[in-house]
């Protein structure tokens, strides 16, 4: 006969639950709602998911308590606190860029808004937890929801992209589960703390199951990092996905891949596995430098962003590489600035489409360059914007990426790094090309002659709000860089990285 | 008044945003107005200077991010002061003279955002501070060059973009690897330019750091071989951008040198001394004949400007405090010889819209005073005594004749090479016949052109003359840096050198 099970509820810490718990109660009354009511605009499902958005925001940043909750399946520290605020933040960014005032039928179903809350809950999971198991279940929510989202477009190429990002993810999906199974052969457990307790205890014996395990679970988390050799699928996804969808893919999935590869490679660092930290640091390397020569290439201003972004996601893995504390705290610093000037330079493109295709030939691409053309005779304030976030994604002072970069690079060198270093700036200098290039579209050359269709005139409030908010942060960057590193590194700190 | 040099940089910042909502047509009158405040504020400065203190002055504070060591930190002393007072007013004389008429509103709004970037660069004394405006001012020059510039604008704005950002990235590094070594071994983080200046780096830091810095600025002077973007970057620019490239953006790059590498690495300049004097050699040489050999020319006034950089260089390696002052000084005189000769230029380009000399012959008799004007800052360029290019080169040289004779020797051929390739510049334009039809009816100087030149004359004629007040207070800083110099020294060969080049190494 079983015995009794008879738990307390107060030891199961129901609280740490609680901001997931919100937003996926948000998921299900939009669900609710529709059932109910017809046709409600999109408006009003954009309210309610911001709101909702909101609510978990200060659920997040009230929670008090302890670290373990439900089971010790819960993991609430430091960083699982930053990056959940990350992945709010951008999410609430995100969401009233449906506004926009172009007809596009995926936001029209309200499915769309439930999808999008899912998947957040399944990043929350993600970062939350050192569980793989629950890991592993977060990821797959998050993607599933991802790849409907992604389709949702419905143009030709938008399907194209959501079955490749679903293939590429399928796979790496499996990676994952090989990876937590070799982990959980060689020590019983599936907790990432427990792991780390047997291995450090058996001297990371038999070193061949624990290099496999790393492999794969370094493949699987490439996929989602993009790194490379696992990038391939990220420009058609972001070509395939709306605007600001890229955008918001470029950062908040890549913040919990990261949090995921900081909690699972932080203690192999440590314990000075050499392997581990050479494989780290051509990823890393790699990933950075030939992404950004890719970049060089593009004639799409989307595509060359996608290929940045995975640059700038090479440029903080070697944070965790680095493994110091400044060094964690510089990556946190370095997503948050991002995540601001990324979510704003998509947005421009968005607030920028338009279905006539414009260049010389008429390319396939819906974002060339030559659209930007003489830009600051048409639109001198759009152009200012978005000259300013390609400044400030080449690293250019005293815009806010510059003082993500200059952290990033300082952390490097205070921990003996200096070829690293001296790479990353290399590349900072390689980056800066591209994307002068497309100020030197938008300052330096005329406009072309029917520039009047190529923009769109007045955009909606919300994505004018939305990206004043970008370009503020962006600008004044400078102001907000002492209190946001006091808090991240306060928080990282508590967190034992 | 406490926060004047606040004031001073982002009065026109501010007024650059203000910009945007005056009135299309009374924006010149708006930038003469604002630079020719600026102007008089920046003289308040020299009003308010106190020569007798040593150290800086005006000294602003205030914390960016505490828990890092960066600070809003502002202070002059004699070296950085007359080169705020120099871009001021050459910003205005560039204002002044300026006859672009197309898109003016965005161009007056760069040089306002520009002047606040090169104010910045010389007022201030946190090294991460330093390099924000150091960039930033790339950003308003690449468009000055890039949007109003000639055919290959674009090609030779990204070139000056690229080069100097990809030189900075690498004094960057040097910049984070010396806040490592003073944290190592103070416990506290900190990018000040004095703790740094008084923090001694070990000699084999010292050696990597100088290299680290020396990129970077030795991209910016230009210094040979890195000297390729400027040629380019002139010739393209409009004659704003030009005048103000070379009067003040180039004097960044050895303005760099003389507030960074000589204090805060002593001994590894003392070990660069002689490569650095020979790349500035070659520089002398070299470039003095490329310009002769040029047939356009604001190329050779181009050329000219490398070439006298490279006396400026040397005599800043000197290591005494006539090498030093000297070559600040000779920063000063260029920064208004080589910004009105590129004025000159862009008189004859708007009349005809060509710069080659082949064209031109005769010029002395259509336009007189405009030949006058000419020939006078033609003398201070080659250095004639008793004008403002003499004393600087002169003082340079004497400098660097503590030296090394042999260097100095050939060094001084710069006046011969100057003087050849300037004349024969002359000679060809001015001089003979009127040859080209074209040139039958050429107006001379307009009352606004002369409004913008006359004063750079009186200023060569006055300071080349009685050059004491501004003398006085770099020397004075100069010997204080001289001083802290062989103090922090850690090698034997530095102190000897240091002994050799200066008299006050003998007092003590």
């Amino acid at each position: 006969m079983l015995d009794p099970i008879s738990i307390d509820m107060a030891s199961l810490n129901l609280a740490t639950l609680l901001p997931m718990s919100i937003i996926i109660l948000g998921a299900l009354a939009i669900i609710v709602i529709d059932l109910v009511v017809k046709d409600l605009h999109k408006s009003f499902y954009v309210v309610i998911s911001e709101l909702f958005i909101l609510l978990a925001l200060g659920a997040v940043f009230g929670y008090s308590g302890e670290t373990r909750g439900f089971f010790d399946v819960m993991l609430i520290d430091g960083i699982a606190v930053l990056s959940e605020g990350i992945i709010l933040v951008a999410s609430a960014l995100f969401i009233p860029l449906a506004l926009t005032s172009k007809r596009f039928h995926e936001y029209s179903y309200p499915e769309f808004f439930a999808l999008f809350l899912f998947m957040i809950a399944g990043f929350q999971f993600m970062v939350a937890t050192d569980n793989l198991i629950l890991i592993f279940i977060g990821l797959e929510t998050a993607s599933l929801a991802l790849y409907t989202l992604i389709a949702m477009h419905n143009r030709e190429r938008s399907l194209e992209a959501a079955i490749k990002y679903f293939t590429m993810g399928a796979l790496a999906a499996g990676f994952f589960v090989f990876g937590a199974m070799i982990l959980y052969a060689l020590t019983g457990s599936v907790e990432i703390h427990k792991i780390s307790e047997v291995l450090v205890t058996k001297n990371f014996e038999p070193m061949a199951g624990v290099l496999t395990a790393v492999v794969f679970m370094l493949a699987a988390l490439g996929f989602k990092l993009s790194m490379v050799p696992f990038q391939t699928w990220v420009p058609d996804v972001y070509e395939g996905a709306s605007a600001p969808l890229a955008g918001y893919m470029s950062v908040v999935p890549k913040i919990a891949g990261l949090v995921v590869a900081m909690r699972l490679f932080e203690f192999l660092v440590h314990a000075d596995v050499v392997w581990v930290q050479n494989i780290l640091w051509i990823v890393a390397v790699v990933t950075m430098t030939l992404t950004n020569i890719m970049a060089l290439v593009q004639e799409s201003v989307k595509r060359m962003l996608a290929y940045s972004s995975i640059s700038h996601a090479g440029f903080v893995m070697s944070a965790i590489l680095i493994g110091t504390t400044q060094a964690n705290s510089a990556l946190f610093l370095y997503w948050v600035l991002f995540m601001f000037t990324n979510l704003g330079a998509f947005t421009m493109l968005w607030v920028s489409r338009h279905k006539t295709k414009v260049g010389e030939n008429k390319t396939r691409f819906d974002h060339p360059y030559e659209k930007f053309s003489g830009m600051v005779k048409v639109m001198p304030v759009n152009a200012l914007i978005m000259g300013v976030f390609m400044l400030s994604l080449a690293g250019m002072p005293p815009f806010s990426l510059f003082w993500g970069k200059l952290y990033l690079m300082s952390s490097a060198i205070n921990s003996g790094f200096i070829v690293l270093a001296a790479i990353m700036a290399l590349n900072s200098a390689i980056s800066v090309y591209y994307y002068l290039k497309l100020v030197v579209y938008m300052f330096l050359r005329e406009p072309s002659k029917n520039s009047s269709i190529v923009y769109m005139k007045g955009a909606p409030i919300a994505l004018k709000a939305i990206i004043g908010f970008s370009a503020a942060a962006t600008l004044l960057g400078t102001f907000m860089v002492s209190p946001l590193l006091e808090i991240i590194t306060q928080y990282v700190k508590a967190s034992g990285f | 008044m406490n926060s004047l040099l606040t004031l001073l940089i982002f009065f026109p910042a501010a007024a650059a945003l203000f910009g945007y909502m005056i009135e299309q047509k009374n924006i010149r009158a708006y930038g003469i107005t604002i630079t020719a405040i600026e102007f008089v504020l920046s003289l308040a400065l020299w009003l308010g200077y106190d020569g007798s203190i040593a150290g800086y002055q005006f000294v602003e504070h205030a914390s960016i991010v505490a828990s890092y060591g960066i600070n809003y930190d502002l202070g002059i002393d004699g070296i950085s002061l007359f080169l705020i007072i120099m871009s001021t007013f050459m910003t205005m004389i560039a204002v002044i003279g300026l006859t672009v008429k197309d898109n003016l509103k965005n161009l007056i709004i760069s040089v306002l955002v520009l002047e606040m970037t090169m104010v910045g660069v010389f007022a201030a004394l946190d090294v991460i501070l330093f390099y924000i405006f150091w960039e930033l001012s790339l950003v308003p020059m690449l468009y000055i060059i890039g949007a109003w510039g000639a055919k290959l604008r674009i090609y030779a704005a990204v070139k000056f973009f690229l080069y100097t950002f990809a030189g900075s990235l690498v004094m960057l590094l040097g910049i984070l690897y010396a806040a490592y070594l003073y944290h190592d071994s103070t416990g506290m983080w900190s990018f000040s330019i004095a703790a740094w200046q008084a923090f001694s780096f070990t000699y084999t830091d010292q050696l990597w750091l100088f290299s680290a810095f020396f990129f970077g600025f030795a991209i910016k002077v230009p210094m040979v071989p890195f000297h390729t973007w400027l040629p380019y970057a002139h010739g393209q620019a409009p004659t704003i951008g030009s005048v103000i490239l070379a009067a003040v953006l180039l004097k960044m790059g050895t303005y760099g040198f003389v507030r960074f590498s000589l204090p805060m690495f002593p001994d590894a300049s003392v070990y660069f001394m002689i490569p650095v004097a020979i790349i500035a050699l070659i520089m002398i040489v070299y470039t003095a004949l490329i310009a002769y050999a040029q047939e356009d020319m604001k190329q050779v006034i181009a050329y000219s400007s490398v070439s006298h950089m490279g006396v400026i260089v040397l005599g800043t390696f000197a290591m005494n405090s006539e090498g030093i002052t000297g070559s600040l000084f000779l920063m000063l005189s260029h920064g208004i010889v080589s910004g009105a000769l590129f004025m000159l230029v862009g008189v004859i380009y708007d009349r005809r819209h060509t710069k080659m000399m082949s064209e031109f012959g005769g010029l002395a008799s259509v336009m007189p005073i405009y030949a006058t004007i000419f020939a006078v800052m033609l003398m201070a360029s080659v250095g004639l005594p008793l004008t403002i290019g003499f004393v600087g080169e002169f003082l340079s040289l004497l400098g660097f004749f503590k030296v090394s004779p042999l260097i100095t020797a050939i060094a001084g051929t710069t006046i011969i090479f100057g003087a050849v390739y300037m004349l024969s510049l002359y000679k060809k334009s001015f001089f003979g016949p009127l040859t080209n039809e074209k040139n039958a009816n050429l107006k001379d100087l307009t009352s606004q052109e002369l409004t913008a030149l006359v004063p750079l004359v009186a200023l060569v004629v006055i300071l080349g003359v009685y050059p004491k007040p501004m003398l006085d207070p770099i020397d004075g800083s100069v010997k204080t840096m001289i001083v802290n110099m062989d103090k922090k020294a850690v090698t034997q060969e530095a102190k000897d050198m240091f002994a050799k080049a200066n008299t006050i190494g003998k007092d003590k």
